[in-house]
Formats: C-alpha cells, sequence, structure tokens
C-alpha cells in the first residue's frame, strides 16, 4: 500500500485498547455506535415480535369471530381481566390491540432497527469514522427511546387498557375515549421523537463531517446516503406531529379543543368544551410525519439491499448516481404529497388534484430505484446465500406494494379503497415482505462482522422460504378482500356483513362466503409466519457461540466496514482510513481479486 | 480517543460538529414552531364570527419583556466576543446579565399567567345574555379563585357567586368585536361596572383564562409555555456554562468559546421566536 502524507484526524488504535470502561459503561451505558447500534437492534426486534403476537390474537379473532383465543386466551384474561373474559377478544382489546400493532411496528421495531440499529452500527463504519460525532447524545437517543417503548408497553396494563384510536389516532375519537390510553400514548410518542431527533442531527452531523479522506460523497455507500435522507426526512417531518402530540395532550388533560369542533356530540351529548377546534388540522399534521415516515420505513431497506446486491452479484450496482439522486429526489418530494390519505376528508377537488400530481411523481424516482438495482443482477455471477434470498425477494415483493399503491394515489379509485383491506395490503407489501425482508437481509449479512461468527446457512434457508411463503398467502388475498370492500378495522372480520342482501334484487351485496373464509387462510399462514421465525430466533442465539467462526471480511467485499478487526474495537479502525475508489469496484479487470477495497490505492 | 472536530472547523465543510448540530437542531425547532403557528393560522381563520377573543393580554407587559428578551440577545453576543477577545471576566458579566434578563423573562411571564388563571368568562344558558368577564366571588372561598369551573360550582352545589366586570374601555375599541375590546387590570381607566350576582343555575360556562376557555387560550398557552420551557432549558444550560462549566475556559479556551457560541445561537432562536409570539397573540 501507497504511503500517504495525509493525516488521518483521528489517533491510531493502540491508544483505545487501554481504556477499561467496566461493564455498565461498555454494554448498557454505553456511547459506542456500535454497541447503541445492537441495543437498538435488540429492542426493536423484541418489539418486532411482540407486534407481531398481537397481530396473531387479532387474526385469531377475525377468523373465528368470539371464540377463545387457543393456548393465551386464559393467560390474557388472567393479565388484562375483563377485556379479555373467558380468553375471548373484547371489541375493546381488539382495538387496542390493533392500535397498539400499527404503533409498536412503525414506531418501536421498523424504524429503530432500520433506522437506528443498522444505521448506528453500520454508517460510521462505512465512512471510515471512529464513532458518531456526539457519542453522549447518541447515548441520549438511545435511552429516551426506551423510556418511550417503557411507556407504551406500560400502558397495556393500565385500567381500560392501552390506546385504542388506532395508529393514526385521529380526534376527536382518539381524544373522547374515556380512558387514559391515549395519554399514555402521546407521552411515549414525544419521547420517541426527541430520541429521533437527537438521531437524525447525529447521523447527518456524522455524514457530514466525519468521513474520512477521501470519502468523497459519491464515493459513499448507498446505504450511506440512504441513511442520510433518512435522516432529514425524520429531523423536519416529526417536529409537526410532537406539535399535534402536544396539542392533543392538552385537549386530553387541559380540555382544550385543538382538535374538537364546535358542537360535538359524545354519547349523546353536547360535549363540555369550548370547542371551536379542527379534526382536519391533527389529519394534517399527522400525515405530514406519516407520509414522510413511510420512506423513513422504506429507504434504509433499499439501502441494505443495494449493498447486498452489489456484493452477491460481484459487480458495482447499476446506476449508482441514478440511485443517488433519485433518493434525494424522494427525499424532497416526501414533503408534499401528504394529504392523498385524505381524499375522503372533503378537502376540495383542487387540493385533491395537487396532491394527486405530486403522488404521481414521487413514484417515478421509486421506479428508477427499483429498475436499477433490477438491473444490478444483469450478468451478474449471483451467489444464492442467506442475505441474496432475502434481497432477492425484496424487489418484487416492494414492487408490487409500489405498483397497488398507485390506484390508492387516485382519488376516484381511492374512494372504493380507502380503508379496506386493499390498503392493508397494500403497505404491509412494502413493510412486510419488503423492508422486513430487507432488515433479515440486514441482520445475516452483518451479523458476521458484529459476532465473528456466521448464521447457520441451511436454516437461514428455511427461513427464508416458508417466511416467503407465508407472507404472501397473508396478504395476497387481502386485496381481494379489500375490493370486495371489506373494511380494515372490524372486530370480527366481516361476519356481520356476511350475506347481506339487496332487498330488492335479493342480491348478495355484502361480504359474500368467499371473502369472508379467506379471513381462516390469513389467520393459519400467519400462524405459519410465527413458526417460520423459530428458525431465525433459535440461529440467532446459536450462532452467537457456535457459529461457523469467520475472518474480517467474509463475503469479500468492498466497503469500509470490512476493513476492520472482528468484531470491531472501541474506535473501529486498527489503521488509518484513506480512500481511493467508489464503494463498488467488484471484478475490475485486471485485479487480483474480483473485489478491490474502498482503501486500495490505485496501481499505475 | 477523540471524534474529530469538535473544535476546529472541518475545512471543507468549516464548521465544526457542535456548530452544524445545533443548525440542524435549530431546523427541526423551526418545524416544530412553524406547524404550531399554522395551526394558530388555521385555527383562526376557522373560528366563528366573534369567537376570537380579542385585547385580553397585557400589552405594555408584553413590550417590556420583548424588549428584556431582546436585550439578552445582544449581551449574549457580548458574552461571546468577550471571549474572543480572551476578556473572562467581561464574559462572566455579560452572561450574567443574560441569565438574569432570562429569569427577569420568566418571572414577569409568571405574573402574566397568575392573573389569566384568576380572570373569568361566564356565559349564560339564556343565548340572548352577552358573557361577562371579570373576577368573580365564590363563597367559602377566600380571595380570588384559581381554576374554578362551572363544573366545580355544581360539584361543589354553590348556588350563586359574585362577579366583578371589568371595566369598560374609555374609548370605544376601533374593533366592533364580540363582547368588545376590554382594558387590562393594572391601567384601568374606565368606570367600574356594578358588581352583580349571578345563579349557578343561570351559567352554561364558566371558566377562567385557562387553556379550556377557547382555542385562542389553548393555542396561546402552548406556544408561550413551550417557548418558556426553551427559555428555561437555554438558561440551565448558560447558567451551567457561566458557573461550573466555566472551568473549561482555563483547560481548552477555544472549545470553551465555541460552546458559548452555539449556546448562544440557541438563544437568538429563543428570542426570535418570541419576536414572533408578540404580535401574533398580543397585538392581532
Ligand atoms: C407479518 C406480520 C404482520 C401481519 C400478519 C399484519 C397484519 C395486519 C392486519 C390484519 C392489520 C389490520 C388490523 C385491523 O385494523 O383490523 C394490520 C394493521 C396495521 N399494520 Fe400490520 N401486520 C404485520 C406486520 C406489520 C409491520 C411490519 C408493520 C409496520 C412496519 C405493520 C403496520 C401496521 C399498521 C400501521 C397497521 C394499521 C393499524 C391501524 O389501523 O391503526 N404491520 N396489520
Ligand atoms: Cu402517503
Amino acid at each position: 500500500m501507497q504511503h500517504t502524507t495525509q493525516t488521518a484526524p483521528h489517533e491510531t488504535s493502540h491508544e483505545h485498547h487501554h481504556e477499561d470502561l467496566g461493564f455498565w459503561r461498555t454494554y448498557v451505558f454505553s456511547t459506542d455506535h456500535k454497541i447503541i447500534g445492537i441495543q437498538y437492534a435488540v429492542t426493536s426486534l423484541a418489539f418486532l415480535f411482540f407486534g407481531f403476537c398481537l397481530m396473531l390474537a387479532m387474526r385469531w379473532q377475525i377468523a373465528y369471530p368470539g371464540q377463545e383465543i387457543p393456548v393465551v386466551g386464559k393467560m390474557l384474561e388472567a393479565i388484562l381481566g375483563d377485556t379479555a373474559k373467558g380468553g375471548i377478544m373484547s371489541p375493546d382489546l381488539y382495538n387496542v390491540f390493533g392500535a397498539m400493532h400499527g404503533t409498536i411496528m412503525v414506531f418501536l421495531a421498523v424504524v429503530p432497527l432500520a433506522f437506528a440499529g443498522f444505521g448506528n452500527y453500520v454508517v460510521p463504519l462505512q465512512i471510515g469514522a471512529i464513532d458518531m460525532a456526539f457519542p453522549r447524545i447518541n447515548m441520549a437517543s438511545y435511552w429516551s427511546f426506551f423510556l418511550g417503548c417503557v411507556i407504551m408497553f406500560f400502558s397495556f396494563f393500565i385500567p381500560g387498557g392501552a390506546a385504542q384510536g388506532g395508529w393514526t389516532s385521529y380526534s376527536p375519537l382518539a381524544t373522547t375515549i374515556p380512558t387514559d390510553g391515549q395519554t399514555y400514548w402521546l407521552i411515549g410518542m414525544v419521547l420517541l421523537i426527541t430520541s429521533s431527533l437527537l438521531g437524525s442531527v447525529n447521523f447527518i452531523a456524522t455524514i457530514i463531517q466525519l468521513r474520512a479522506p477521501g470519502m468523497t460523497w459519491m464515493r459513499m455507500p448507498f446505504f450511506v446516503w440512504a441513511q442520510f435522507v433518512t435522516a432529514f426526512l425524520l429531523l423536519l417531518a416529526f417536529p409537526p406531529l410532537e406539535a399535534a402530540g402536544i396539542m392533543q395532550l392538552m385537549d386530553k388533560v387541559f380540555h382544550t379543543s385543538f382538535f374538537l369542533p364546535t358542537g360535538l356530540m359524545v354519547g349523546g351529548q353536547v360535549a363540555d368544551i369550548s370547542g371551536g377546534g379542527s379534526p382536519l388540522l391533527w389529519q394534517h399534521l399527522f400525515w405530514f410525519l406519516a407520509h414522510p415516515e413511510v420512506y423513513v420505513l422504506i429507504l434504509p431497506a433499499i439501502g441494505i439491499v443495494g449493498e447486498i446486491v452489489a456484493n452477491n452479484t460481484r459487480k458495482s450496482i447499476w446506476g449508482y448516481r441514478s440511485l443517488v439522486y433519485s433518493v434525494l429526489a424522494i427525499g424532497f418530494i416526501a414533503f408534499i404529497v401528504w394529504a392523498h390519505h385524505m381524499y375522503l376528508t372533503g378537502m376540495g377537488t383542487k387540493i385533491s388534484a395537487f396532491f394527486q400530481t405530486t403522488t404521481m411523481i414521487i413514484s417515478i424516482p421509486s421506479v428508477i430505484i427499483l429498475t436499477c438495482l433490477f438491473i444490478s443482477l444483469w450478468g451478474g455471477s449471483i451467489r444464492f446465500n442467506t442475505p441474496m434470498l432475502f434481497a432477492l425477494a425484496f424487489l418484487p415483493m416492494f414492487g408490487l406494494g409500489g405498483l397497488t399503491g398507485l390506484p390508492l394515489g387516485f382519488s376516484f379509485a381511492d374512494l372504493h379503497l380507502h380503508d379496506t383491506y386493499y390498503v392493508i395490503a397494500h403497505f404491509h407489501y412494502i413493510v412486510a415482505p419488503g423492508t422486513i425482508f430487507a432488515l433479515f437481509a440486514g441482520v445475516y449479512y452483518w451479523y458476521p462482522k458484529a459476532t465473528g461468527r456466521k448464521m447457520n446457512e441451511f436454516w437461514g434457508k428455511v427461513h427464508f422460504w416458508v417466511s416467503f411463503i407465508a407472507m404472501n398467502l397473508i396478504f395476497q388475498p387481502m386485496f381481494a378482500q379489500g375490493m370486495a370492500g371489506m373494511h380494515r378495522r372490524m372486530y370480527d372480520g366481516g361476519a356481520t356483513y356476511a350475506g347481506v342482501l339487496d332487498p330488492e334484487s335479493g342480491e348478495v351485496v355484502g361480504l359474500n362466503s368467499f371473502i369472508i373464509s379467506l379471513n381462516k387462510g390469513i389467520t393459519h399462514a400467519a400462524f405459519l409466519m410465527a413458526v417460520a421465525q423459530l428458525p431465525f430466533i433459535i440461529n440467532f442465539f446459536y450462532s452467537m457461540f457456535k457459529g461457523e467462526k469467520v475472518d474480517d471480511n467474509p463475503w469479500k467485499a468492498t466497503t469500509l466496514e470490512w476493513q476492520t478487526p472482528t468484531p470491531p474495537p472501541h474506535g473501529n479502525f486498527t489503521k488509518e482510513i484513506v480512500v481511493y475508489r467508489g464503494p463498488y469496484d467488484y471484478s475490475l479487470p485486471g485485479a487480483k481479486d474480483d473485489y478491490t477495497p474502498q482503501t486500495e490505492p490505485n496501481h499505475k | 480517543m477523540d471524534v474529530p472536530y469538535t473544535t476546529k472547523p472541518r475545512p471543507d465543510t468549516g464548521l465544526y460538529n457542535a456548530k452544524l448540530g445545533i443548525w440542524l437542531f435549530l431546523a427541526s425547532e423551526v418545524m416544530l414552531f412553524g406547524a404550531l403557528f399554522s395551526s394558530y393560522i388555521l385555527l383562526r381563520v376557522n373560528a366563528l364570527e366573534g369567537t376570537w377573543p380579542h385585547g385580553l393580554l397585557n400589552i405594555p407587559i408584553g413590550t417590556f419583556n420583548t424588549f428584556v428578551l431582546i436585550s439578552s440577545s445582544v449581551t449574549v453576543v457580548m458574552a461571546w466576543a468577550s471571549l474572543k477577545l480572551g476578556q473572562f471576566n467581561r464574559f462572566k458579566m455579560y452572561m450574567g446579565i443574560t441569565i438574569l434578563c432570562a429569569l427577569a423573562f420568566m418571572v414577569i411571564k409568571s405574573i402574566e399567567y397568575k392573573d389569566k388563571f384568576t380572570h373569568y368568562e361566564v356565559w349564560f344558558n339564556d343565548p340572548a345574555k352577552p358573557s361577562i368577564r371579570g373576577h368573580i366571588e365564590v363563597p367559602g372561598i377566600e380571595g380570588n379563585p384559581w381554576f374554578m369551573t362551572h363544573k366545580k360550582l355544581a360539584d361543589k352545589k354553590i348556588e350563586s357567586i359574585k362577579i366583578h366586570p371589568d371595566p369598560k374601555p374609555k374609548l370605544a375599541s376601533a374593533k366592533q368585536e364580540h363582547g368588545g375590546a376590554e382594558a387590562h387590570d393594572g391601567h384601568e381607566h374606565g368606570d367600574h361596572p356594578p358588581v352583580q350576582e349571578i345563579k349557578t343555575s343561570e351559567i352554561k360556562r364558566l371558566s377562567a383564562f385557562v387553556p379550556a376557555h377557547s382555542t385562542y387560550f389553548a393555542i396561546y398557552f402552548t406556544l408561550t409555555a413551550l417557548h418558556a420551557l426553551h427559555v428555561m432549558g437555554g438558561a440551565a444550560v448558560m447558567f451551567y456554562l457561566w458557573g461550573p462549566g466555566a472551568k473549561m475556559w482555563k483547560t481548552d479556551p477555544e472549545r470553551f468559546t465555541n460552546r458559548i457560541e452555539v449556546s448562544g445561537l440557541f438563544w437568538h432562536f429563543v428570542d426570535l421566536v418570541w419576536i414572533f409570539l408578540f404580535p401574533v397573540l398580543y397585538l392581532l
């Protein structure tokens, strides 16, 4: 390696090893980005599982309304009391589980895993930094998140249970439900928003300031770009929801009327409030966050897939610059599409037309991204290992989710599809077989870096194939149910409307028996999905101790995180990092290996 | 092992980390207050004819507080400049003044708040009868009751209360708003209308000037309380840097100066928010 006169800004390694911080400061109140990343990942994986279990119980109720929930029914009764009387799910409990499933999956599971978990672990390594720009703020961010999680979890056990107003928490519904669940939800959210704020400031500052010498913008791995844009979305879109949360908290606690209109009736009586508020205001503020939030859910996943595709096709990803510009374009346009969730609120045709247009425009960069990733496969000598299988499955699944979103973007089609199972199917194709598969891919891919051992390939493949089949069996039928008009928040899975006849013609205008019967199939597939996670969970823990030992760069990758010892020590790099080339120099003609790390100087 | 660019700017960006960090943080703060100001606009535009109260805040006090806060913005710059010139004692003085200004602002604000908590509006069941604003006397409670509501009156089975209506303003206000614009106590120029006795059974709603009074007071308290939290947060940090944190001047003067610069940037933002809040809530 040619010697360089450029001095890396950080000191070299031998000084790091003397630090001994003791157990608590090394593993619990750590300021090391890798430990914090792992803390985020483990916490959010636990909540991913918890959120999934809530849904399993709900799926049982949907398929077999009014029947005792098997295995856990009695336990729920013992813990939660009357809302699960006889082990049967009451409507209130269904609402609690539904609202908290959505909340947990989005805010406590997928975002913290994708953005904070992977981001913390991988981003500083990939740009050649010794840590995040503000290590202590990083720690504060995790603990604020953790406290938010505790409050959300604790709220299940208060009288009346957790929030019931859906993850969207529309007022007046969410405000007028007479239990305290919503108050806990709001306090929890304020903590989570604080955490994400601290995190996003940290990521942006880190990426701008701490890139190693030679790591120019266009040499950054695509994952770093995705995280960079995601951080901006979080930084600028979350505060309006925080404002809305504060106002709803005021409505709940100090009986203001920010979101409560004049003349509001509650339980058949005019509510004793000042009135004058606007329910639409909540929706605008909520979706101002929640639309960018879907890009927060998907961009890090796309970033992960980009890394894994390049590595396992052994060639550069196709159209790196197009990918980068597309991600940036998404970042900007994401702020002006929010009201496509509100076509049915009567905000007027002109406004609808505007948001319809921007929605169609934002689909262009998304299509470019997907196309680039697909073309990247062309002519590659693909290695079908577990991370690659998940990454490959991501592409068509995300594509399906995206394409089925187009009808929702047109206000006329949305009139029919809004709030049906079609919507559930659409966005779950994006987040479940989409993002979650990408996250699994990321876990399998970076696991060796974090632990020094590989996860078992055979069980990884079992995990993949069964999950892949189950996912599609779960969500594919929901498209049909939605188009038949099945509402997305029905406690009995639509049984009330089964076979309703038109009084004049005598034809079935309600949900026909085939549509209803799909509920059972979906629920069974969801149980299959649960079983499919067992190999993953066992593999995850077993491999920590017994997995195949690997060297520092088991996937023969080019990016900087593989230029460190495994697992990387405090301070990350043992040598000075200088970057000489782009992130994906695979199979360069004339190179000695089929991969050329970013630290490899150009030989003339 | 130190993170690079904590003190010295990175050459290609020209920023040290904390300065970039605070600008990013302030960007998010702009979005936070921006959302609240937008909400204000939406609520006000949507308000039914005559339901948006006017002239209930004390403009002279508000103006004075604006002045206090702007002064502190100047002194915080002087504090930073003193450090740049190496004059630590002058820094101590200017920073001290800044913190005192912050305290003064909070004290004045809390006097204003207290005033509102004991000032009432009563609406009647009879829709023809206009609401009355003023101070109330409730049997069994000494002095000005805080946070009284019609619900509490009913719960305590109180049959009637007395109200001292606010004086009519001397100059009939040009604004012909429902209820008229009233001068605030403390500068009462008009005549005092006679004390009235009101039966609880006639009252539809009774509320102090608290958030639940109207969406106007709701947004007033939300915005000013959030702003006050920022004032307190900023003051606490500056107090730390003035007191125990100032030790760093001896060991790492450049870094310490940067800290003052960053806290000053935050402080300017807090002032800026107030400069928007004042006209929007007090004058318009
Ligand atoms: C394979 C696992 C999953 C299954 C079987 C599943 C199933 C469902 C179903 C059936 C509903 C509609 C329930 C109702 O409101 O009646 C729902 C709602 C929802 N799910 Fe999932 N889901 C899964 C994973 C996820 C993930 C990974 C996310 C997010 C990242 C997510 C986010 C949501 C949200 C936001 C809602 C809307 C909740 C509301 O209406 O407030 N789900 N899910
Ligand atoms: Cu959207």
